[in-house]
């Protein structure tokens, strides 16, 4: 088990000029006397509290970053335990590249919200805050939950999920041979899992290796772009994208399949899926387009939804502003430079989202909207953009515990341990997996032994 | 006139007034009323057969994997099974011996006849104990639900302040043979057939179960040449911390073991439409764990044969068990599928193979004390409750009797949490998961089993027997002496240096290990899988002669030292979460932010604790933040509840009562 000391980065992940990556516990000293370096040798445990420290964070060998390094003991902190904040260079992968150090020599990445409910269960923060602290927690938690899921890859996904099946058809095998010893026999086990062992570490190995460099991952706002045909949604794309690469034409029903595109809207990262326009159709191969769009809908952490102002609203606007209840949205007034068939104050009328006027072939308005975007996601309670990378963090921690996992099983059956030890950290494998894929434990053991193996009796 | 009449004739129906009325003397039932009346209530228990008490319907024996555990923690609370195992066994056997002293299992056969009789006289001979031979048939309760009494069909009343009730299989039981169904519990024995409508009266969820058992066979027509003798252990370990080992280095008899073959699976397979449970007349859930003989050639077809051992059911019977062979089938087929077994040719049965349906509660209805949330004072004990197993039953009757005692006496209950033993595995699994088949214990279900040993049971749990008063102050004063001594020696070991001088080195050579290069430490030796404790004897001369069980647990602790660390550290997170109390009859929606799905499940379950609602299925890490949170802000809205929660009443008996 990890220690319960946590870490996050406490500032947005964007490109600014300084980041803080917080840890608080017990173990906080322990963790950063571990990876910083001062000048002078000194040892970051044996200053006083809310004393700040020049110095580097090395990982090994290796140099990170040039911080400064904030110490605050119990209970004069935000949490009242232990923190330690380290003031680095602002930037996406340098925070990202500390925290994930930090959580290598001791500390776990933060469950969403945690510090603000350490702070709050340490009696840090009054009764009044009580009520937002728990909004907060559960809409973090929400979306973490979300994004986890979301941002796996599906590729990644089914090779976790293909493992974990694999550990657990083991951990039944050797139950099933404890709980019913005169009908399974566990003979040269041993050697057989070994052989299993060296080929599910070499799988996580890969899937270590695929998260360093964002194969696993899809990182950023899911954003979906949606509008009856022909408003405009690939022209769009296109503009924020920067290159031509949605199929843009003025034939309704050209974007048939999904394409999706990663940007960086001034340090925000956006998925961004273009869709195909919404209308009732009888084309097979759209309809499958628009089921697809529907569903991303769903599942989108933001909407942008374009309009064609120089047509009146029909029953397929309609349609899509069913979808875009109760979702973080923006609404895009498009082709203002033609004549104007549907107004701003029109469509204020069916949404309550903001209303941009925008012209996509003209190049008009795009600033508005990318500062509109931005005030969403960093004005707001949850900055959904940290959490995205949080996620990533815990997704790697949870392989890395895995993989140690197998490790020690491969150790326990060198160091000839009785069979009943392997299941101990298999089962620790299986579970910290099933945390990457959003799937907990309950009676899948029990259900797998009783599904798999005949008992006795 | 008339109703002067009535009242009088109402007035002569026997009425009579006890402190515990316990329902069922099964292996359930005996516990719970051993337990109350040891305690000094004034107990009655009631059975539909007195010639049944503690009677074994099924296999011949006690113990087995994670079982064995179980009774090992009944005995060091002060239960009886252990004795009467000890008394009572044929044959004995250590399962699992090669594995890690965890998944170590005592199990014996037992004389059937024997267990049952000793097990009679016991409570014959205890003190505050009334036995009735009578059908309850109905429960009594005042305006507020409490229990006041019990009725019997007769129409007598039992006044009483707590009832247990341990019905096991009666309920409205049922049997099948094929085509053929009686309404007879198990054994032909007479059936209940009322109390579920009075339970259903009161509002209890019921359940409808099933299980089975294979067919007796006579010995003298079995050829035991054709089959594998199966031995009981050299040396013979106790089930009871109080029997001494030497009491049970007896002569033993053997087991046998032979298998089906393709010919058994096609009789079977030719039969299925006249199996009950593929005909669809069955309606209860059977066990997956236990599955029939024909369930196993069906479900897995792959296997071209299956174990089956024949064990003797006691020493003055002909009949022998044929385990691994229940079944449901008709009484030709069963003739027929039996004798294919080699040394079956020409077997005679005796008793055919049944399956039994039988009415029981969903067990979420209790609270871990196995108290009714709606009923204060009924509790409830195994297979009642859903379990499976004697040994399941023994252990939950005698915590459902020491906590009926508890709630009179107006003392804690004894409540064992999921680190301190399987009973706390199994009573947690029953009330906070619920079950959907007849509940069977497995070492795997308990997540700390490398700190739940059969081993150390005495070292875990007979300091609560003592508190609970079922243990002797004598027997508490050696569990805490050994317990001295144990730590004692441990530290001794830890700084013993060993030289890699010429004796040490003859004494690895002389066990296949690795000769030394330096010296290390003796705990390192004892470490290696070829050495342990005893055998490093020779070079550890400072060494005093310690109790066998004393030098065992200095043994298990080093050299498992790494790994019950480890659990011991997650034992201690898991603790801070049980200990953090929550309101009862409390309604959820109160919180905000929790999800709709956790309030239905909250309101539902009614957990203690913020541990227990963690275990509910559907209640996620989220959702538990949030009633932390909560219970945080409770501390300035409801000061009062907040410091009685953290008081710890809600395990407290009687607490509930006063409300």
């Amino acid at each position: 088990m990890k220690s319960d000391t946590i870490a996050a980065i406490a500032t947005a992940m964007t490109a600014s000029g300084i980041g803080i990556v917080r840890i608080s516990g017990e173990e906080s000293f322990a963790v950063i006397d571990r990876i910083y370096r001062s000048p002078s040798g000194k040892k970051l445990s044996g200053e006083e509290s809310h004393t700040i420290h020049y110095g580097f964070i090395y990982d090994g060998d290796e140099p990170i970053d040039e911080v400064m390094v904030l110490l605050m003991k119990a209970p004069h902190s935000y949490t009242k335990e232990d923190s330690v904040e380290i003031d680095c260079h602002g930037g996406v992968y340098v925070m990202k590249r500390i925290l994930e150090t930090v959580v290598k020599y001791g500390a776990r990445p933060a469950e969403p919200g945690e510090f603000t409910k350490r702070a709050f269960l340490n009696g840090r923060i009054d009764l009044a805050q009580a009520e937002s602290v728990i909004d907060l927690i559960q809409a973090k938690n929400e979306f973490a939950l979300k994004a986890s899921l979301n941002q796996l890859k599906g590729a990644a996904s089914r090779e976790i999920k293909q493992i974990r099946e694999k550990i657990l058809y083991e951990i039944a095998y050797i139950e099933s041979a404890l709980d019913d010893p005169e009908h399974i026999s566990l003979d040269g086990y041993g050697e057989h899992l070994s052989g299993i062992m060296e080929e599910t570490g070499t799988e996580i190995q890969k899937l270590l290796d695929s998260a360093d460099n964002g194969r696993m991952l899809k990182e950023g706002i899911n954003t979906v772009i949606l509008g009856k045909p022909n408003a405009g949604k690939s022209s769009l794309l296109n503009l924020l994208v920067g290159e031509d690469r949605a199929i843009v034409t003025d034939i309704a029903g050209t974007t048939r399949d999904i394409l999706e595109e990663q940007i960086q809207l001034n340090g925000i990262s956006l998925n961004i899926i273009d869709t195909a326009g919404i209308r009732n159709t009888s084309d097979v191969v759209e309809q499958i387009g628009v089921e697809k769009a529907k569903e991303y809908a769903k599942n989108a952490d933001l909407i942008i939804y374009v309009i064609d102002a120089s047509t009146p609203l029909d029953e397929n606007d309609f349609a899509i502003m069913d979808l875009l209840q109760e979702k973080q949205a923006v609404v895009l007034l498009n082709k203002s430079d033609l004549e104007e068939k549907t107004t701003e104050e029109e469509v204020g009328k069916y949404l309550y989202q903001k209303i941009l006027s925008v012209s996509a072939r003209e190049n008009t308005g795009m600033e508005e909207l990318e500062n509109t975007i931005r005030e969403m996601f960093f004005q707001g309670e949850i900055l959904l953009n940290d959490e995205v990378y949080l996620t990533n963090v815990r997704h790697k921690n949870s392989l890395q515990e895995a993989l140690d996992s197998i490790h020690l099983v491969l150790q326990s059956i060198q160091n000839r341990m009785p069979e009943d030890f392997y299941s101990i950290d298999l089962m620790n494998a299986y579970e910290v997996l099933g945390a990457i894929i959003g799937e907990s434990v309950e009676d899948d053991l029990v259900n797998e032994i009783f599904q798999k193996f005949c008992m006795g009796k | 006139m008339k109703r002067k009449d009535l009242k009088v004739s109402v007035k002569n129906l026997l009425e009579e007034t006890y402190d515990v009325c316990v329902v069922g003397a099964g292996h359930a039932g005996c516990e719970a009323a051993l337990a109350c009346a040891r305690l000094g209530m004034e107990t009655i228990i009631f059975t539909v057969s007195i010639d049944s008490i503690a009677m074994m319907p099924c296999n011949p024996n006690i113990g087995g994997t994670s079982k064995g555990h179980l009774v090992r923690e009944v005995d060091a609370l002060g239960g009886e099974m252990g004795k009467n195992i000890d008394r009572t066994f044929i044959q004995s056997k250590m399962l699992n011996k090669s594995k890690g002293p965890a998944v170590h299992s005592l199990r014996a056969q037992a004389d059937k006849a024997e267990y049952s009789s000793r097990m009679r006289q016991t409570l014959q001979e205890t003190e505050h104990l009334t036995i009735r031979q009578a059908e309850v048939s109905e429960i009594v309760t005042d305006e507020e639900n409490r229990i006041t009494g019990v009725k019997t069909v007769s129409g007598a009343l039992y006044h009483c302040k707590a009832a247990v009730l341990c019905t096991g299989t009666y309920l409205r039981a049922r049997c099948l043979t094929g085509e053929m169904i009686t309404h007879t519990g198990p054994n032909g024995l007479q059936a209940a057939n009322h109390l579920t409508e009075s339970l259903l009266a009161h509002g209890i969820e019921m359940y409808r179960f099933k299980t089975g058992t294979p067919a007796r066979i006579d010995k003298r027509s079995i050829d035991f040449s054709k089959m594998e003798e199966q031995f009981g252990d050299e040396t013979v370990v106790p089930f009871s911390f109080t029997t001494d080992p030497k009491e049970v280095q007896k002569e033993q008899v053997s087991c046998w073991l032979t298998y089906t073959n393709e010919k058994t699976h096609e009789i079977i397979r030719n039969n299925l439409d006249r199996s009950p449970i593929y005909a669809g007349i069955i309606e209860g859930t059977g066990p997956r764990y236990c599955p029939s003989i024909e369930d196993k050639v069906v479900r897995f077809a792959d296997k071209d044969r299956h174990q089956i051992f024949i064990e003797p059911e006691g020493i003055h019977t002909n009949e022998m068990y044929i385990g691994g062979m229940s079944s449901s089938l008709p009484e030709d087929v069963q003739h027929q599928m039996y004798r294919t077994l080699p040394g079956l040719e020409n077997a005679k049965i005796v008793r055919n193979a049944y399956a039994i349906e039988y009415d029981c509660i969903n067990p979420k209805q209790l609270y871990p004390s196995l108290e009714f949330k709606k009923i204060p004072g009924l509790f409830s004990g195994g297979q009642f409750n859903g379990s499976s197993g004697y040994e399941e039953a023994a252990c939950q009757g005698l915590i459902a009797g020491i906590n009926a005692a508890m709630k009179i006496l107006k003392r804690n209950y004894l409540i064992l949490d999921r680190s301190e033993a399987y009973i706390g595995v199994l009573i947690d699994d029953l009330v906070t998961k619920g079950n959907k088949e007849p509940y069977r214990m497995m070492t795997s279900r308990a997540e700390y089993r490398l700190l739940l040993r059969q081993d150390n049971a005495d070292l875990r749990l007979t300091k609560k027997g003592y508190e609970v008063g079922l243990i002797s102050k004598e027997r508490y004063d050696w569990v805490c002496r050994k317990e001295a001594m144990i730590s004692k020696e441990i530290e001794r070991v830890n700084g013993v240096k060993v030289g890699a001088n010429q004796e040490v080195q003859a004494l690895m050579e002389q066990y296949g290990s690795i000769p030394l290069n330096t010296g290390t430490f003796l705990c390192e030796l004892i470490r290696r899988p070829e050495l342990d404790y005893d055998k490093l004897a020779p070079i550890d001369p400072e060494r005093e002669a310690l109790p066998e069980e004393v030098a065992q647990q200095v043994n298990i602790r080093i050299k498992y030292d790494g790994y019950i660390r480890r659990q011991v550290k997650q034992v201690e997170h898991f603790k801070k979460l049980e200990k953090k109390k929550l309101p009862q009859d409390f309604d959820y929606h109160e919180i905000s932010g929790l999800r709709i799905e956790a309030v239905q499940k909250l309101n539902e379950l009614q957990p203690l604790s913020i541990g227990q609602a963690s275990r509910i299925s559907g209640v996620t890490p989220a959702d538990v933040s949030v009633i932390l949170v909560y219970l945080e802000q409770l501390k300035y809205l409801n000061p009062d509840l907040f410091y009685q929660l953290q008081g710890d009443s809600a395990s407290k008996g009687g607490e509930r009562e006063e409300k």
